[in-house]
């Protein structure tokens, strides 16, 4: 079983060496059945391992692979090696990305098939997979980095795929970018960890700061040191998640990459690449533990960011852009989860939202490629009748979304919700947030639905739907994981065993909260059955250009995304340009070509001399015997 | 017979050497340059002359004569250049012949 273990991630990688050094010369058929078979495997062994788990006595597997280097200061020496560690966490984490993976590889498989660079795609596709493994296998944090950039990588890649567009190359320039300000955060966390522990692996450095927490007393130095430590670390773990999960104020970059195409957008940047910072403070748990002030900081960035973003989602009128926004809405429920302490329930949410939103997000992709490429929400409308199968899995996506009860979004969600009032580090304010949040997610939820399907049809060809039996049988089973993905028993009380909480203040919990978290989204859809009554029925006779014109200023600034581009725009890019303006000669570069001016000045003075006239040679010449005579008889 | 003194010998020889060189060196005309140039190797006769002179040594003719025929050589090799130069460049400026400058 060990072997299995070990193999996870090189099924994916061989497929990913096949295609790129082969991959001009593979057919499509091929391509596809070496990407799309290398995943079946990894689902195949994944549920192998699955089981192995569950009848394992401690409910760990783990495997080292191979010694990758030492490290050493003054606190020890550590080995990092590449070994992987498979438990509760790990194996949610495996069964989505290998799961989720596996179903958009099958759809890409269709859905891509007529581009020119097929292969590749499938190739980057397949790193990503291998990329995401290593970073959720890893047991120590050097190995997890290494898949974390890996990640971030795949996600350049892909979000520029089609480079020879130029928003699409910005759009992944500026992914890339962002991104790196939160590796930055996390690397340097890294070495913090290191600094104070002089250890990598996970598991010891959750040992270690727990030992340092209890022995703290004021008079032992390295201590006191070491718990102050604990708060920085984890703040800076929190950076390189709010970079990875597109989290306030690092959430720029999400919109924009929906610039890839579909498949990667539903895989990378909404079901797992995205839930990775989640994933790091799940894992890193012991940390934040130590540091409640962080975990508190989590949830209000997990609460503004869910406002925020449903707030901006209400005003997109791009099919996928909603869906970033709702995907950056629903980490944030994740992240306030995680930061109340409900780690168990952030990790289902984080599970059922990949099954959801990859199938929302593989459903339009369908829906757009019906309707020639289009995404503008405005040129849609009427695509029920047009295009029911379509339809009626986008509605299972939204309800799972909503979090209407008895699908899978349900359960996850109102377990996140229950635990917020009581927590330690959230309470009624978050609470409240969360219940604002899941009005906001069944309002643009019908609004985008009313607009694609209901009302007349805008659309000016008529849609062609794809009809292959892979691509809708990969959309079926991803719907069905969404109705009944909230039935599947998550237990992770092994591994957050050391973070079961007993609130200091026991706060009185009112009878009404639970009704209120169920009733919500119904209020939501009740409100939007009215209040967006002209885009359900009545022929909307909007076009592009007077949706500009007739809408006010809020709207326009909420579409976007809150003001944050023109922000940053103003904050960092702008002074950047002017002083890279001011500085367009380089004062380092000057300095460096002051050994220029100086040769310069050298050669220019010995061509006045190379006159090429004899008689100045000779007066030279002169000239000097004179002196020399002059100084010898002197 | 009074012998004249090696030092007038040497300061006429240095004279004419100074005057040779200033008239290499400022006149622009090929032709005056290369008269310059014979009356520098005068100024070198006339001091291997007086030196000889004074030491009682035949050797200081000799090196005249070897002079003497060395001027001649440099002045039928100098006037054929002239003429090449008239021919060409209509004119004997020597600063015409610049073409080699760096």
């Amino acid at each position: 079983m060990i072997v299995l273990l070990a193999s996870l991630p090189f099924y994916p990688l061989v497929s990913f060496l096949v295609l790129i050094a082969f991959g001009k010369r593979l057919s499509w058929r091929l391509a596809a059945t070496v990407s799309v078979s290398s995943m079946a495997l990894t689902v195949l062994v994944s549920a192998i391992l699955l089981f192995e788990l569950s009848t394992s006595q401690n409910q760990v597997l783990s495997v080292n692979l191979w010694h990758w280097f030492d490290l050493s200061n003054q606190m020890g020496t550590g080995a990092v090696n590449v070994s992987f560690y498979l438990d509760g966490l790990s194996a949610v984490m495996i069964s989505v990305v290998s799961g989720v993976g596996f179903l958009i590889h099958l759809f890409a498989a269709i859905y891509m098939k007529d581009d020119a660079n097929f292969s590749r795609f499938m190739a980057y596709m397949n790193l990503f997979i291998v990329a995401m493994l290593i970073l959720v296998l890893a047991d120590n944090l050097v190995l997890l980095y290494l898949g974390w950039e890996g990640v971030g990588l795949c996600s350049f890649l892909l979000i520029g795929f089609w480079y020879q567009e130029k928003s699409n190359v910005l759009a992944a320039r500026k992914a890339f970018i962002v991104t790196r300000i939160g590796d930055t955060s996390m690397a340097i966390g890294l070495l913090l960890i290191f600094n104070t522990f002089g250890e990598f692996n996970i598991a010891a450095v959750t040992t270690l700061a727990q030992q340092a927490d209890i022995v703290t007393d004021p008079n032992s130095g390295s201590s006191a040191e070491q718990s102050n430590n604990i708060y920085w670390i984890a703040l800076l773990l929190l950076g390189g998640a709010v970079g990875k999960s597109a989290q306030l104020p690092l959430q720029t970059w999400l919109p924009d990459a929906m610039a890839g195409p579909t498949p990667v957008s539903a895989l990378i940047h909404a079901a797992t690449m995205v839930t990775a910072g989640v994933y790091l403070i799940a894992r890193m748990h012991g940390i934040f533990l130590l540091a409640p002030e962080v975990m508190n900081y989590v949830a209000w960035l997990g609460a503004l960011t869910l406002l925020l973003a449903g707030v901006a989602a209400l005003a997109q009128t791009d099919i996928k852009r909603v869906l970033a926004y709702s995907t950056m809405s629903q980490i944030g429920y994740m992240m306030l989860a995680l930061g109340a302490g409900a780690w168990s329930a952030g990790v289902f949410h984080l599970m059922t939202h990949a099954f959801f939103k990859a199938l929302l997000f593989l459903t339009a992709g369908a829906v757009i490629y019906a309707l020639h490429h289009q995404q503008n929400l405005f040129k849609m409308g009427g695509l029920l009748k047009q295009l029911p199968f379509e339809t009626s899995l986008f509605v299972v996506g939204l309800i799972c979304l909503m979090a209407l009860p008895g699908t899978s979004g349900f359960f996850s969600k109102e377990a996140i919700i229950a635990q917020l009032w009581s927590s330690n580090t959230a309470g009624p304010m978050l609470w409240w947030c969360a219940i604002i949040g899941a009005l906001l997610t069944s309002i643009y939820s019908c609004r985008l639905f009313f607009l694609a399907f209901l009302g007349t049809a805008r659309c000016s060809e008529k849609p062609q739907a794809e009809k292959s039996i892979l691509l809708r049988s990969a959309l079926i089973i991803l719907a069905l994981l969404s109705l009944f993905g909230g039935l599947i028993p998550l237990d992770l009380t092994l591994v957050f065993s050391a973070a079961i909480q007993t609130p200091l203040v026991q706060l009185i919990e009112p009878t009404w909260l639970h009704s209120v978290a169920i009733i919500t989204p119904f209020i939501g859809i009740l409100f939007s059955w009215f209040y967006f009554k002209n885009y359900r029925r009545s022929p909307l006779k909007v076009t592009e250009h007077n949706i500009e014109a007739s809408e006010g200023k809020f709207v326009l600034f909420c579409r976007q995304g809150l003001g944050f581009d023109a922000f940053y725009n103003m904050l960092l890019v702008k002074p950047y340009q002017w002083l890279a303006q001011v500085n367009k000669r380089d004062v380092f570069d000057q300095i460096i070509m002051l050994n220029v001016w100086y040769v310069g000045l050298w050669h220019d003075s010995l061509i006045l001399v190379q006159n090429g006239s004899l008689r100045w040679y000779l007066a030279a010449f002169g000239l000097a015997i004179i002196l020399l005579l002059g100084v010898s008889f002197l | 017979m009074t012998t004249i003194p090696l030092f007038h010998v040497l300061i006429l020889s240095s004279l004419l050497f100074a005057i040779g060189f200033v008239g290499v060196v400022a006149r622009k005309n090929t032709l005056f340059i290369l008269m310059s140039l014979e009356i520098m190797l005068n100024a070198v006769g006339v001091a291997f002359i007086g030196a000889g002179s004074v030491w009682q040594q035949a050797d200081g003719q000799v090196m005249f004569i070897l002079i003497l025929t060395l001027a001649a050589a440099e002045v039928a090799v100098g006037l054929a250049l002239l003429i090449r130069m008239q021919k060409k460049y209509h004119s004997l400026d020597i600063d015409l012949l610049n073409q080699m400058k760096g």
